[in-house]
């Protein structure tokens, strides 16, 4: 296994107390798995994957071991994980655009930040440059400035930076949703394109839009308001979603060729519970249709099926 | 009822103002009543430049916007007030459209303030209870309140019930769908497919293309500022004609199949056109000598179905 | 927690207001207060020429046998007016003109940008000495219009910058499709957004009209009649209190104009914290 996470709680210091952002996370992502986090604003994705790799105050760790290829990846510590960063995990984070510091030409920056690691750039240029090439970038684009590039070539040269030193695990942080359609297509492509030649191992894949999923992803994991909901190849997901949410997440999406005035489409009535002091046991229960009392325990994320979990006692 | 005729908006930027940022470019359409006409586009598309335009915040270069055939930059006073009345808006952000240090209800006394002044309180407060029922919201839990103490969802449906307090006929949401969550989106977007029962019109501008099948009777489909294809959402889904449109087509990530081959990328230097050129040519996979040295005109290629292309047109003419 | 109780919590848990506010209503009491205290005319020749401290006279006399303590407490007085009308006649000149040129933009914003620089680069200094010239009596109130006039241009250009970023946002825009007229529009939309920071603005140039008005009195250029803690400075130093230690008449007057305005400064600083969450320390 690529990825083990075990009972990851990581919570937000706030004035008023903790938000309890995530809540009890068990999961793995394999070898060559490309895995779509998936789940609603506030449900604590972007927490998750931001705690295997850059967990800082506000965030606050609680309890939970990660481990990446065997071995303990001490997430609490920002020195110590400083070791792992780059280079058996990375991250591409939202707005990768926006990430590159204006003021330097892209060339140097890259040889700045391999220098961090002990890796003399001119080793690396000739790989470097294949990646460019990869992405449909002229290593022209060395020299450049970032303002000189386009939103969507700076996304590009964001990617292959982030994936140079092929990391064993890669966190794609909502890099689509900035970006316009035809972009987002080039984006998800070149992410497939990375786990096939080899460069990353294993991707785990934050987003809100679970379409983009289905046409990348491997398997889904879907959260809610901090607690994993559902885990499951991605036909599974869709044909066959066996937790109330994700059922109701997936009826709820639109797709070309249904029309309103033929098919209506239900959404889901309510809103998640306040992470702050949340309610115990599953926090669907208030907009679930089959909630019951044994809904008051927090259900256990177990596998029902081969390489399907659901957390949801109506499953069990 | 609404009709746009040759709208352009150019802006002047740069040190001196010398360059010129054309963000729409004659764009001609009509919106009649009853009817949800989805405006497509991507960024830089000029989709919210038009939607303001046509909620007079902004003013066009040249062109004119008519409503019920008046001009609507030539009203002034008591007729200015009475356009929005029949006309208003819903925007991206529900967050930003709130002063963030009044209540909520504040928007709803602007409107009591400046076009019912002489209402009485009762008459009111049941005229605000049904606007909130009518678009799903549930009064006692959402009156009172500061807008960061409810949701994006609700903060949207507080929008749309302030303007049916007006009873509008036109309403122009531009992307209101984009930052809500996916669990809210549908029964927002029901919401709008309702509004156009009780018989208001929307223009409902938007990038996602399935939520435009899904809610519109109409598409008009924009690239850099100009229309390149325009006609019923069904026929241009089924058979997109202008390569633009063809291509968002593809790259739509949908959950009924898989994405296909991409039909042939390119990309050209935009002086080979410039600006007399047609507006795609940079990217257009079938473009000819044609289309670098006059821009293509909006024609009716089957009942109802327009497009800006030279090829294709062509095509269509020759084929039917 | 509401938003408002949010504020006043972080704003007394901000040491920087705690201890500018309290220094601050130190000297507002004693101004107050004091005058009752004080047995003499603050200008009458009433006892022994520089006299230190004693029992009879609290900060001693002056060279001709003033009641400093006196002078002082009429002088605190009479600073702290200059500052709220020449402070509060700047902050609401530079409020409107401010928020005119940047709402309106365009041809109006042009102009008045243009009469804003002038005002900047008017030699102050010049012009209050041409005035002085023409006025012969001249009072407190003469004295805060003058310093209201030519303290104003750097907050409208700071309130303009402001209107600007405000203008763009959306509750804007929904106002004037609600029919709301500009007037209506500045007042009660985009004004009401500032309060933080045309509050911070008044707080300086409050600040800053005591200081131009301690200078001011200072040179001789300030009121005719009457005492303020810039003219005691003035006439110690005139009558050399320094070097006859006499320095109970140049101190006092000294280290109050200072601990006011820098209690004020102190405060916008912390008050800065206060209104702007990203600057909090949690």
């Amino acid at each position: 296994m690529a990825l083990r996470v075990e009972n990851l709680r990581i919570y937000y210091r706030t004035l008023r107390g903790y938000v309890h952002a995530v809540e009890g996370a068990t999961f793995s992502v394999g070898d060559g798995e490309i895995m779509g986090l998936a789940g609603e604003s506030g449900c604590g994705k972007t927490t998750l994957g931001h705690s295997l790799i850059y967990l800082k105050p506000p965030m606050a760790y609680i309890e939970g071991r990660v481990f990446l290829d065997g071995r303990e990846l001490p997430i609490w510590d920002m020195d110590r994980m400083n070791e792992f960063r780059f280079r058996h995990i990375s991250i591409i984070p939202q707005y990768a655009m926006n990430a590159l510091n204006p003021t330097r030409r892209i060339g140097p920056l890259i040889a700045d930040l391999l220098a961090t690691r002990g890796i003399d750039f001119r080793q690396i240029l000739p790989e470097l440059q294949r990646r460019l090439d990869l992405v449909q970038l002229s290593p022209e684009v060395l020299n450049r400035y970032p303002f000189e590039l386009s939103g969507g070539m700076r996304q590009r040269v964001v990617m292959v930076i982030s994936t140079l030193l092929n990391p064993s695990l890669l966190i794609a942080d909502e890099i689509t949703s900035a970006l316009d359609v035809s972009t987002q297509r080039a984006v998800c492509e070149m992410i497939v394109e990375f786990r096939n030649r080899g460069f990353v191992r294993s991707t785990i894949f934050i987003t809100h839009d679970m379409s983009i999923l289905y046409q990348i992803a491997d398997t889904i994991l879907v959260m809610y308001a901090g607690q994993l909901a559902e885990k499951a190849p991605v036909e599974a997901i869709f044909r066959s979603p066996r937790h109330p949410y994700t059922r109701m997440l997936i009826a709820s999406l639109p797709r070309v060729g249904a029309r309103q005035r033929v098919e209506r489409l239900k959404g889901i009535p309510g809103s998640p519970p306040p992470l702050l002091d949340p309610p115990p046991g599953c926090r669907f229960r208030d907009r679930c249709p089959l909630a019951f009392e044994r809904c008051q325990e927090p259900p256990p994320f177990v596998e029902v099926e081969p390489g399907h979990f659901v957390a949801c006692w109506r499953e069990i | 009822m609404l009709a746009l005729e040759n709208v352009t908006k150019v802006y002047r930027t740069g040190a001196l103002g010398l360059r010129k940022l054309i963000a729409v470019s004659e764009v001609s359409f009509e919106i009649g009543e009853r009817e949800i006409v989805a405006l497509i586009g991507e960024s830089g598309s000029g989709k919210t430049t038009i939607g303001k335009m046509i909620l007079r915040l902004f003013r066009p270069t040249s062109g004119v916007i008519r409503f019920e055939g008046k001009d609507i930059f030539s009203l002034r006073g008591p007729a200015l007030k009475d356009y929005y009345r029949q006309v208003q808006g819903v925007f991206q952000d529900p967050f930003a459209s709130y002063n963030p240090i009044f209540k909520a209800d504040r928007v709803f006394a602007l409107i009591r303030e400046e076009f019912y002044p002489r209402i009485r309180r009762s008459a009111w407060e049941q005229r605000v209870e049904e606007a909130l029922r009518a678009v799903g919201l549930n009064p006692s839990d959402v009156l009172g309140k500061y807008p960061h103490q409810l949701s994006g969802g609700q903060l949207q449906r507080f929008l749309i019930a302030r303007a049916l307090l007006l009873d509008i006929r036109l309403l122009v949401a531009d992307e209101i769908i984009s930052m809500l969550d996916a669990s809210t989106r549908i029964d927002v977007l029901n919401l709008l497919g309702d509004l156009r029962e009780r018989g208001l019109s929307i223009l409902f501008i938007t990038h996602d293309l399935s939520l435009g099948y899904y809610i519109s009777d109409r598409s008009i489909v924009l690239y850099r500022g100009r229309v390149v294809e325009m006609g019923a959402t069904e026929r241009i889904y089924a058979r997109p004609l202008h390569p633009y449109t063809e291509m968002l087509m593809e790259s739509i990530p949908r959950i009924d199949g898989r994405w296909g081959a991409t039909s042939h990328r390119v990309e050209r230097s935009a002086v080979l056109s410039g600006a007399f050129g047609c507006v795609y040519y940079p990217r257009c996979p079938i473009a000819q000598e044609i289309c670098a040295r006059r821009a293509p005109e909006l024609t009716e290629v089957e009942a109802g179905h327009f497009v800006a292309c030279h090829v294709r047109a062509e095509a269509s003419s020759s084929a039917g | 927690m509401g938003s408002r109780s949010e504020l006043m919590y972080f704003a007394w848990r901000n040491t920087k207001v705690r201890v500018g506010v309290l220094i601050l209503a130190l000297f507002v009491i004693l101004a107050i207060v004091g005058p009752l205290f004080a047995r003499h005319d603050p200008n009458a020749y009433v006892g022994p020429p520089a006299h230190p401290p004693s029992r009879e006279y609290w900060l001693g006399t002056t060279t001709f046998g003033q009641d400093v303590y006196s002078q002082f407490v009429h002088g605190l007085r009479a600073t702290f007016i200059v500052g709220l009308l020449g402070g509060g006649i700047g902050t609401l000149l530079g409020v409107c003109i401010g928020l005119l040129a940047g709402y309106r933009g365009g041809m109006v914003d042009e102009i008045l940008n243009m009469f804003t620089n002038i005002v900047l680069i008017l030699p102050t200094l010049a012009v209050l000495i041409i005035i002085a010239a023409y006025l012969t009596v001249r009072g407190i109130l003469v004295e805060s219009l003058f310093i209201g006039c030519t303290a104003w241009p750097w907050a409208a250009r700071a309130i303009r910058a402001q209107t600007f970023s405000l203008r763009a946002r959306e509750f804007v825009d929904l106002a004037r499709m609600s029919g709301r007229s500009s007037w209506k529009i500045m007042f009660y939309e985009i004004a009401p957004n500032m309060l933080s920071y045309l509050f911070m603005t008044f707080i300086l140039q409050f600040g800053g009209a005591v200081l131009i008005a301690a200078t001011l009195d200072f040179i001789g250029l300030g009121p005719t009649q009457g005492i303020s803690l810039g003219l005691m400075m003035n006439n110690a130093v005139l009558w050399a209190a320094l070097p006859l230690g006499m320095w109970w008449w140049l101190i006092p007057p000294g280290a109050a104009i200072t601990a006011i305005v820098g209690a004020l400064y102190v405060m916008n600083v912390g008050l800065d914290e206060v209104f702007n969450p990203k600057l909090r320390e949690l």
